[in-house]
């Protein structure tokens, strides 16, 4: 009854508009940041939701639709997008009103959406974004006389403004149904029509579209200067480039070198805690639980998060300034010869920080063969998940020495990295070689202008993705290490036993039986222990190794620091063996579990999982050979 | 704006770097870009603002054959391939200095 009540008196809202006008952070301006993603039924767009309330406490839904220049779609995006204001999706009601965001300094493309969800004849109201920018240009447009000449409510907002959204929250309080019964007091409910339309009729819009803006004051955007002379750089078929290669090089090196102050207290905090525990805690079974399972698991993975962080932060802020489009239109050939899209750029950046993401972007390219590609190499990027592993044996194995201006250790980083994009575009040449069927996929791709980023979307951003990070280390991982720590602790050895309690468990007897398998390409029994868990998401990886050292250590000084353990435990060869597993690395099931269902078939996840291990067992082999050879 | 209007149309793809035209049509066979959501080039290409008429600009193209191109249309600016760029029939105006 309460929730129903509820739900009655919730105005629900839906934003839709172009891409690049300013409409996620105006979602985020109206709820605050608090949003709850998810996918909607059946496919895998995402789906943002968030709540708000007014001035006067009433309560409002708001949706964040997908960006979309039209509603005939070419993207699985755009057609959720359509879908959704037609309310033709299954277990999704359509909006009480829909907010058209449009972007006061790129009328025309957004005034053309207008007109076309206009058509519709469902409440709406436009939300004329970025009216501050409009002013600052010298012109204002007269949102009053817009207003009357679609006979539709519009509304000023400057989306990242503190109270830049209270116009519209004011201008949609009318639309809040005043009791529960009483209904919508806007007509046009029932008068939604169909459409299709046709190049006719788009024209025919589009030529209706500079009368109108000639009438409320529109005047066109210049180039500005510092724009023309920043994409005669950025954009520049060598400059460019070279800018390109600076700008990732300078990411990666700022994630080892930033990261190390905030590391090493994590570092500090952990074996603090360990070492309190251990104090304070009588020894026995749960003592051990807690410090050889929980913190020397967890502990080795937390630490990882200000990496993660500030990689996170340097995506945010390249796709904030508009930068990542130009590194797209600088690619597209270069990567059309391997037979990728440059659209395919973005998710495959996005696959740094996780692969997951990476692939669910990719639905953003129209073409579904350019999108298999596209998803089949994601893996292959080189994920923030690995980077606990990367870091783990780069420190263990890699001296700290510069090179002229560079630290070594970074230049390993960059080269693992390398060597991964190496292979993705090697492996897409291959696929473009067997699927013969070429059809064509067109770029057509919005170069928006350059702006600084929105620190508080920055902020949003990153708290969201730290969200994430701590909500797995905290669900999966930790479940994860006390199954590992019960395997390696049970059975108990048998009394007299000389070794290390886990080599007697069902740990040791599961690593020696893997161990054969892996034994050519120099790993241990540690290592292939750890590889189990590390299916579940590869940086559990490192937190059981830890696991596995803390309990097979019989000096509990060697509980806490994994990195000099393996330094003196591991050959060189069989620590470069491992870094070369982890560029190809199979084992993520979420990953696999994502491309079977954004494929909707078993088909792609089973061939990635297939030529993800041949590779990795490859370049390990080779790696570990290599290594035995030239330095034994 | 008084463009020579005696100037032959040409394909958008053939212009070069700072090149100005006026957009005269958008062909009428362009590539179909997904089967089932019934979408074409040159659909999106209308929406996105290549009608009749309207002035356009490229601004920077990729080396060596200018592929893909940028192109400043009505405020905004787009990267095409010079395959989507073939479809739209522009008459030049002059090349900006």
């Amino acid at each position: 009854m309460d929730t129903a009540n509820r739900r009655l008196a919730e105005l629900r809202i839906a934003l839709v508009g172009v891409p690049n006008c300013g409409k996620t952070a105006l979602f985020n301006r109206l709820t605050g940041g608090r949003q709850k993603v998810a996918n909607y039924p059946g496919v895998t767009v995402e789906r943002k939701e968030g709540h708000f309330r007014d001035r006067a406490g009433r309560p409002y839904c708001v949706l964040d639709l997908p960006g979309a220049y039209s509603l005939s779609p070419t993207t699985l995006d755009e057609a959720i997008t359509r879908d959704l204001v037609l309310g033709r999706v299954a277990g999704e009601a359509p909006p009480d009103v829909i907010v058209c965001v449009a972007d006061a300094t790129h009328m025309p493309l957004s005034l053309r959406l207008v007109l076309e969800v206009q058509r519709l004849g469902h409440p709406m109201v436009v939300a004329l974004n970025r009216s501050d920018l409009a002013r600052r240009r010298g012109f204002r447009l007269d949102a009053a006389k817009l207003s009357a000449v679609l006979g539709v409510p519009v509304f000023e907002t400057v989306a990242i403004a503190p109270g830049g959204a209270d116009p519209l929250i004011e201008g949609l309080a009318p639309y809040l149904p005043r009791d529960p019964d009483a209904g919508m007091p806007a007509a046009g409910n029932g008068a939604v029509c169909d459409l299709a339309p046709d190049r006719e009729s788009t024209e025919r819009t589009q030529q209706l579209v500079p009368r109108i803006l000639a009438e409320v004051g529109y005047r066109e955007p210049l180039r500005t200067r510092a724009a023309t002379r920043a994409d005669a750089i950025l954009m520049h078929p060598a400059a460019g480039m070279l800018v390109l290669a600076a700008v990732l090089f300078l990411v990666f090196q700022a994630v080892f070198s930033w990261a190390e102050w905030p590391m090493d207290r994590i570092e500090a905090g952990v074996a603090a805690l360990s070492g309190w525990l251990s104090g304070v805690l009588p020894a026995g079974a749960l003592r051990s639980l807690l410090i050889d399972g929980v913190i020397a698991g967890l502990g080795s993975v937390i630490v990882f998060l200000p990496q993660i962080l500030i990689l996170f932060f340097f995506i945010l802020v390249l796709e904030d300034s508009g930068y990542l489009p130009r590194a797209a239109y600088l690619l597209d050939r270069l990567m059309g010869n391997v037979g990728l899209s440059g659209r395919a750029f973005i998710p495959l950046l996005s696959s740094f920080a996780c692969a997951i993401p990476g692939i669910m972007a990719a639905r953003t390219i129209p073409s579904v063969r350019d999108r298999i590609a596209t998803i089949m190499i994601a893996p292959l990027m080189t994920c923030s998940a690995r980077l606990p592993v990367y870091a783990l044996l780069i420190a263990a194995f890699i001296p700290v020495r510069r090179v002229g201006p560079f630290n070594l250790q970074g230049l390993v980083l960059f080269a693992l990295y390398a060597a991964g994009v190496f292979a993705a575009l090697a492996v897409a040449w291959v696929m473009k070689r067997f699927l013969t069927k070429r059809t064509y996929h067109p770029l057509m791709l919005e170069l928006p202008d350059y702006q600084w980023p929105d620190l508080r979307s920055l902020a949003v951003g990153l708290i969201e993705r730290a969200r994430i990070f701590l909500r797995r280390v905290g669900g999966i991982i930790l479940s994860l290490m006390i199954v590992l720590w019960f395997l390696a602790s049970y059975p108990a050895p048998p009394p007299g036993a000389a070794g290390p309690a886990i080599e007697y468990s069902f740990a040791g007897m599961l690593g020696r039986a893997l161990h054969v398998l892996f034994a050519p390409i120099g790993f241990n029994w540690q290592i292939a222990v750890a590889l189990v868990p590390g299916l579940a998401a590869r940086e559990v990886a490192v937190s059981a190794l830890g696991t596995v050292y803390a309990m097979s250590a019989t000096d509990t000084a060697l509980e806490s620091a994994l990195q000099p353990v393996i330094a003196s435990t591991w050959s060189v060869a069989t620590g470069l063996s491992l870094l070369a597993w982890y560029i190809f690395a199979p084992q993520c099931l979420s990953t696999l579990a994502v491309v079977k269902r954004e494929t909707q078939s078993w088909r792609y996840p089973l061939i990635m999982a297939g030529y993800l291990f041949a590779l990795a067992y490859l370049a390990s082999f080779v790696t570990y050979r290599m290594a035995l050879a030239f330095a034994p | 704006m008084s463009v020579a209007a005696t100037a032959l149309p040409v394909p958008l793809s053939t212009l070069r770097r700072g090149a100005r035209a006026v957009v005269q049509t958008v062909l009428a066979e362009t590539p179909v870009i997904d089967d089932a959501l019934r979408s074409t080039v040159g659909q999106r290409l209308v929406e996105l603002g290549f009608v009749c008429g309207v002035e356009i600009e490229v601004v920077e193209s990729m080396w060596p054959i200018g592929d893909p191109l940028a192109v400043r249309v009505r405020g905004s600016t787009f990267a095409l391939r010079r395959r989507e760029a073939a479809a739209v029939m522009v008459v030049p105006a002059g090349v900006a200095a």
